[in-house]
């Protein structure tokens, strides 16, 4: 069972609905304690940084605790941005700061006609082998709409070039995180939704002790 | 680098996909859930679902179509037409919608694009221009296209923007379904006006279409319909003769797993 957080940044239904296709069993916690059993964590997200103040600190002890027991977490565009120190878009919004490193506003470049927002289809390019880009090729293209990344760190295993090169996949041994939207990337995308699901093994698709939501 | 976007636009009345000219003489093009997957396979980019009579005759966005379409494809999905309220836009996202495309209510109400972006970000809301040009300048028009909002589309599109709109799709009525190509004209003057992408819309009849309105037409985007409906040509061939002229679009990695 998957704990799928929902805190009210926008519309999980198409999360809901990949994670569904791949059989993936899942559930929608309604306190931080419910987390606690989880198999895995997901941490999804659209629209502004802002929304993730809804995860208070007792959500981030208990997802912290549960991420030091073992437990798989995964983020998805704000909810990949989540997993660092913070974002110059929410400043005085703490992240869940499992990974170092703040969350910066992109780069645009009117001359080369590069906007910000980021939308669309671009490349990541593989920065070093990882569990989460298991059968992906480097340089396979996927669904971003973004105005805010990540640096590029010791954690970032893809990255991608707009105006300038940011962190679009990162992975430190258990927590991943991915800027694009895998849900809304066809086969690409859902390839990495299953190598997720793959590493946290048999009971991501098992029945729990919850309901399915 | 980031890739030009080809979208597909199917047109629905009554829950089937249809064409018209210049926003008239309908014709029917087929079944919308069948048409989004075999576009999903030859590697569309994006689909748009608009319905094209809801603010003619009042009805509300067809959530069975949208679900229809969902199910077949794990791509950005937008649905326009039709979508007035707060309650509109949320019955089209619960169907399955990852974007709505406001047209001649954002106009009336501009606070509409900013409560939905509130709501589900930038990123989900279009506005959607459909604009004649007038000598030098670009007239918009609302109602289906039925009616003079005496507005500029440069000057809307930048309003929209300012509004929380997070893309424009703009559509020359002149071109619509005349497959003379796109107005690049007028698609180049919005979009170096505003920083979010612009999807044109209108008029694309053959490959070369495409190209101009990537090249001399600034477009972040091109949206298209009777060129992929009657499976004239394929969303495939198109993107391998864009490659072959250097335009950057999506391939669809056959290696995938």
């Amino acid at each position: 069972m998957i704990a799928l957080v929902d805190y009210g940044a926008g519309n999980l239904t198409s999360v809901r609905k990949a994670f569904s296709t791949l059989g993936a069993k899942f559930f929608t916690p309604t306190a931080p304690a419910d987390c606690a059993g989880a198999e895995a964590i997901v941490v999804p997200g659209v629209g502004h940084f802002d929304a993730t103040s809804a995860l208070d600190e007792t959500w981030r002890q208990t997802i912290r605790a549960a991420v030091r027991q073992g437990t798989p977490l995964f983020g998805i565009c704000v909810g990949m941005q989540w997993l660092f120190e913070g974002s110059d878009e929410a400043p005085g919004v703490p992240g869940l700061g499992v990974m170092a490193g703040r969350i910066h506003r992109l780069a645009g470049d009117a001359e080369a006609r590069l906007k910000v927002p980021h939308v669309g289809w671009n490349a990541l390019d593989f920065t070093r082998p990882a569990r989460i880009l298991a059968g992906l090729p480097s340089g396979a293209q996927v669904y971003f709409t973004h105005s805010f990344a990540a640096p590029v760190t010791d954690t970032c295993v893809a990255s991608t070039t707009h105006a300038n090169t940011f962190a679009s996949v990162v992975e430190r041994d258990n927590v991943f995180g991915v800027q694009f939207h895998p849900e809304k990337s066809s086969d690409a995308g859902l390839r990495i939704l299953r190598n997720f699901l793959d590493l946290v093994g048999p009971r991501a698709t098992g029945d729990g002790p919850q309901g399915n939501d | 680098m980031l890739r030009k976007r080809i979208i597909a636009c199917l047109d629905v009345r009554d829950g089937q996909v249809v064409k018209g000219v210049q926003f008239q003489k309908l014709r029917h093009a087929g079944d919308p859930g069948e048409l989004a997957r075999r576009y999903n396979v030859e590697g569309i980019d994006e689909v748009v679902i608009l319905d094209i009579t809801a603010t003619l005759e009042k009805r509300q966005a067809m959530a069975k179509t949208i679900a229809a379409v969902a199910r077949e494809i794990f791509l950005p999905l937008t649905v326009g037409g039709g979508i007035r309220t707060e309650e509109d836009a949320d019955a089209a996202v619960e169907a399955g919608a990852d974007k709505v495309s406001l047209n001649t209510a954002a106009l009336k109400n501009p606070g509409l694009i900013t409560t939905l972006a509130r709501r589900y970000g930038s990123q989900a809301v279009i506005v959607a221009i459909d604009a004649k040009r007038r000598d030098d300048r670009f007239a918009v028009f609302v109602r289906s296209g039925t009616s003079d909002a005496a507005r500029d589309a440069v000057e809307w599109a930048r309003e929209a923007e300012a509004c929380g709109a997070g893309e424009i799709l703009l559509t020359s009525m002149d071109r619509d379904g005349t497959r003379a190509g796109f107005d690049c004209k007028m698609t180049a003057a919005v979009s170096d006006a505003v920083n979010i992408p612009v999807i044109a819309s209108g008029g694309a009849g053959t490959f070369e279409h495409f190209t101009d309105v990537f090249t001399a037409g600034h477009a972040d985007a091109a949206l298209a319909a009777s060129i992929f409906h009657y499976a004239e040509s394929s969303v495939a061939d198109l993107k391998r003769y864009l490659r072959e002229r250097g335009v950057p679009v999506r391939q669809v990695d056959q290696s995938v797993s």
